[in-house]
């Protein structure tokens, strides 16, 4: 199953372990069994205000950038991280 | 200038240094930069700015300025339509729309001096500047807070009222949000493993503080921006600008424009370093060349780019390193609180994202925080959040090296990340060059010099920065004479036309110089993202490349057509068109280009890429110093940086691209800062008093390229202009410390830190 690696911050606040092991599908249906295994973890994933995963953050899949947002087909052997989107400089 | 590269070049062009496509036309003052613009009827904005660090507007007055001869209108925040309060991604930038709108003008507070309050259009910039003697403001002054120390005391003045830990511009990694109100927009906390434990188990621990100051880009060209808002509601934008597309987005989603209504033409750059991302005066002249119908330029002088435009975070910063006698590194805690200026959005989560990365660590914690300050909104700065954060670690590295009695390299080729190892945020590394950087140290000529005589000292230091992605895209069209020319959205602001031409004459087995490469504007060429996040080179030569493939395909099914075969039996090595049917059957690129008319016409393909996989790279420095003890003066004795650049695309720019970094590190570190009053003034916004460091104050700064190719770009290409700003600040601290004993935590590291230090040691 796809591995999804759960922040500090999330982990604390919705008791989540660090790495969650959820069935392979959509990277929207992964952030939707996250929810009803660890209740939270959408609000913390989610754009309040539109159906998106909320601009400051990157998902990074298996190391690369994500381009294909929540319909992101996630590979049974995938690891999911959420991590701060960075800017660049120069 | 020593110069060395870690391997044989197996390419004929990328590898090489061809002169720039713009010498000529930047040596000899031909290049447009947005200042030579001049357009009919043209009128010359200027803002006035606040005079104090935190006030409450209570009235601005415009009238005698508008009824001044030769003022043609007035601007404040009562003009600007009401922007929706909405964070989004335009290029590699995270914005808050609303907070972008509030940095062009005011709304109901000033949070910072130098704060955009009103702008007027005058017909010359004299009648301006007089007029903004004429507006009368009526201000309720507030008390500031300059640090974040003073920011997140108890009871500090709050610079927004509405902002807790969670409310404003929030972050998903952000903390609890208790309700209270708050200067600290986010908390990050990047943990693994168990750090306290690990800390018991450790022989040695060194817990140091660190402080730094706000610091610029120091780019020489000004902020300009010129506005055409035209009757038919289409509004043209020039702009020195690193990222056209993203100019035209903060400026449509400000001024509540369809984005195709406004066109940006990114105009020749004088220096960005990240600051020339976001528009600061775009709207307000797009506003005022509304209400006169004619187009409006807008210059910032020295002292607005430095008030009023977007300089890097200061810092309070903590490191905790623990390590066992045999030098392997049990534990690491960090905690950084970076300023963010008047909104939020410091580089702290880069900062805690890249600090530890050149160590493979099971036990570690780092806590981030996003402070408000009364200071201008902090802007990119090359590898954002990085060099201060590698301050603090590198320099406990370096003391816990001390402390176990180990070479400083020893120590870190012993805990070196490597392929496969995890960063902090748990993703993989892919192939990275931390090793070979570091050995690379070890056997360079300066490591293994010796520096000998009283008060010298050497110091090295390891940064690493992501290097970015992003889209970009560019057009390739052929020309019947054999050469090419190449399109793309990229805002060139170190030479990229020309790594990029090369790209795309490698391909081609043509020379560079047979590529004539533009940089086209938002009507011309699809999206772009801005040149930042040292992508460009990396992606925008991806697309480059593909678009170079598709003529090399299309001209495939011409020669077919001339040789009466299928494209499938025409291969293209060397430049040369082969039918694998007909030996006899061979065109070079030039001769097949010349019959592109009478095989179905002109050709021209474009691409766009989007990469995932981007290389990320790390850079090693070593520094040696000079301390005079009685002025407390540091003279840089010798330099040499080395960097994983990949493949080197342009050998010259790789090494310039190094050199450059590192000299605005040593900058930093040295002499740079914003020196603040009480009230909030910052006094020393002059090139003559923000002291950077020139020719004379430094010797030439050797560099050595490693280069491990990237896996994410067919010629193994990384990101180079980031990472060399990394190193600098810690490897002149650990210099400095081993000429002279003491170890210094606040920066700059002018003559007075360095006799104060002196002084307390004794």
């Amino acid at each position: 199953m796809p591995t999804v690696w759960i922040p500090s911050l999330a982990q604390r606040s919705t008791g989540a372990p660090e790495k969650v092991y959820i069935p392979q599908g959509s990277l929207r249906q992964i952030i939707r069994n996250l929810e009803e295994l660890h209740p939270g973890l959408w609000n913390e994933i989610m754009d309040q205000d539109e159906d998106r995963i909320k601009p400051e953050l990157a998902v990074a899949i298996d190391g690369e950038t994500n381009h294909f947002g929540l319909i992101q087909q996630i590979e049974e052997t995938s690891e999911i991280h959420f991590i701060p989107a960075i800017s660049g400089g120069s | 200038m020593t110069s060395t590269s870690s391997k044989k070049n197996k390419y004929s062009v990328i590898g090489t240094s061809p002169i720039r496509h713009d010498a000529l036309g930047r040596v000899t003052g031909k290049a447009k930069y947005g200042v030579d613009l001049r357009l009919t009827g043209m009128l010359f904005g200027k803002t006035l700015r606040s005079p104090h660090a935190h006030a409450r507007i209570i009235k601005i007055d415009t009238s005698k300025a508008e009824a001044h001869p030769g003022v043609r209108a007035v601007i404040t925040t009562k003009d600007m339509p009401i922007v929706k309060d909405e964070v989004a991604d335009f290029g590699e930038t995270m914005a808050n729309y609303r907070l972008l709108a509030e940095l062009c003008l005011a709304n109901d507070k000033v949070l910072y001096k130098g704060h955009a309050v009103a702008v007027v259009a005058a017909d010359n910039i004299h009648i301006a500047e007089e007029a903004l003697s004429l507006i009368e403001v009526e201000y309720e002054v507030l008390p500031s807070v300059l640090t974040v120390q003073e920011s997140m005391k108890e009871g500090a003045p709050l610079l927004h009222e509405q902002l807790t830990t969670r409310a404003v511009a929030a972050r998903f990694t952000r903390g609890t949000d208790t309700g209270v109100q708050s200067n600290v927009a986010s908390r990050i906390l990047i943990e693994g493993g168990d750090v306290e434990a690990a800390f018991a188990t450790s022989d040695v621990v060194v817990e140091r503080e660190f402080n730094t100051k706000m610091v610029h880009q120091g780019y020489i060209e000004p902020h300009n921006e010129t506005a055409f808002w035209a009757p038919d509601g289409h509004l043209t934008i020039w702009t020195s600008t690193q990222g056209a597309f993203g100019v035209r987005t903060q400026i449509s989603k400000t001024l509540g424009l369809s984005e195709s209504h406004v066109k940006v033409v990114p105009m020749e750059v004088g220096g960005g370093f990240g600051g020339k991302i976001r528009s600061y005066m775009g709207p307000t002249a797009a506003l005022l060349s509304k209400k006169t119908g004619r187009p409006v330029k807008i210059v910032m002088n020295r002292k607005e780019v430095f008030e009023s435009s977007g300089p890097t975070s200061g810092s309070n910063m903590r490191a905790k390193i623990g390590a066992t006698k045999d030098g392997k590194i049990t534990a690491a805690q960090v905690y950084l609180a970076y300023e963010a200026g008047a909104y939020p959005g410091s580089p702290v989560g880069a900062g805690a994202s890249t600090c530890l990365s050149p160590y493979n660590l099971q036990n570690f914690s780092i806590e981030g925080l996003d402070v408000v300050v009364n200071k201008p909104q902090v802007s990119a700065y090359r590898a954002p959040g990085s060099p201060a954060a590698a301050l603090a670690v590198e320099t406990v590295i370096d003391e816990v090296a001390e402390k176990l009695g180990m070479d400083p390299i020893d120590f870190r080729l012993k805990n070196a990340t490597k392929e496969g190892d995890r960063q902090v945020s748990g993703v993989v590394f892919p192939r990275i060059g931390c090793v070979e950087v570091e050995e690379a140290i070890k056997n360079s000529d300066h490591y293994n010099s010796p520096l000998e005589g009283k008060n010298k000292g050497r110091g090295t230091a390891m940064g690493w920065w992501f290097n970015g992605g992003n889209a970009s895209t560019a057009m390739v069209t052929v020309n019947s004479d054999g050469t090419v020319g190449l399109v793309t959205g990229s805002v060139d602001l170190a030479g990229t036309r020309t790594a990029l031409s090369m790209q795309v004459a490698e391909v081609l087995g043509i020379t560079p110089e047979e590529i004539y490469p533009s940089v086209g504007d938002t009507d011309s060429i699809g999206w772009t993202g801005p040149s930042g996040g040292s992508r460009t080179t990396f992606s925008t030569g991806i697309a480059a490349i593909q678009a170079t493939n598709i003529i090399i395909d299309e001209m495939k099914k011409r020669a077919a057509l001339l040789w009466e075969t299928q494209p499938e039996d025409i291969s293209f090595v060397n430049s040369t068109f082969i039918s694998s049917k007909n030996s006899n059957d061979k065109f070079s690129f030039k001769e097949l280009a010349g019959k592109l008319m009478g095989t179905g016409g002109p050709l021209s393909a474009s691409s766009t890429s989007n990469p995932t996989q981007v290389g990320s790279a790390f850079g090693g420095h070593i520094c040696d110093v000079e301390v005079d003890t009685d002025t407390g003066k540091v003279t840089v004795l010798r330099y040499t940086a080395l960097q994983d650049v990949g493949q080197a695309a342009h050998k010259a720019y790789c090494e310039s691209q190094v050199q450059g970094g590192a000299v605005q590190g040593i900058g930093w570190a040295l002499n740079e800062e914003y020196y603040y009053t009480n009230d909030g003034t910052m006094a020393n916004s002059t090139f003559l008093d923000y002291r950077m460091p020139t020719a004379l104050d430094l010797p030439m700064i050797d560099t050595i390229l490693v280069e491990v190719p990237s896996p994410g770009h067919p010629f193994g290409i990384r990101g180079v202009g980031e990472v060399p700003i990394v190193p600098p600040l810690a490897a002149v601290a650990n210099a400095i410390a081993d000429a002279i004993g003491v170890r210094l935590t606040e920066l700059p590291m002018n003559p007075a830190s360095i006799l104060a230090a002196l002084k307390n040691k004794k």
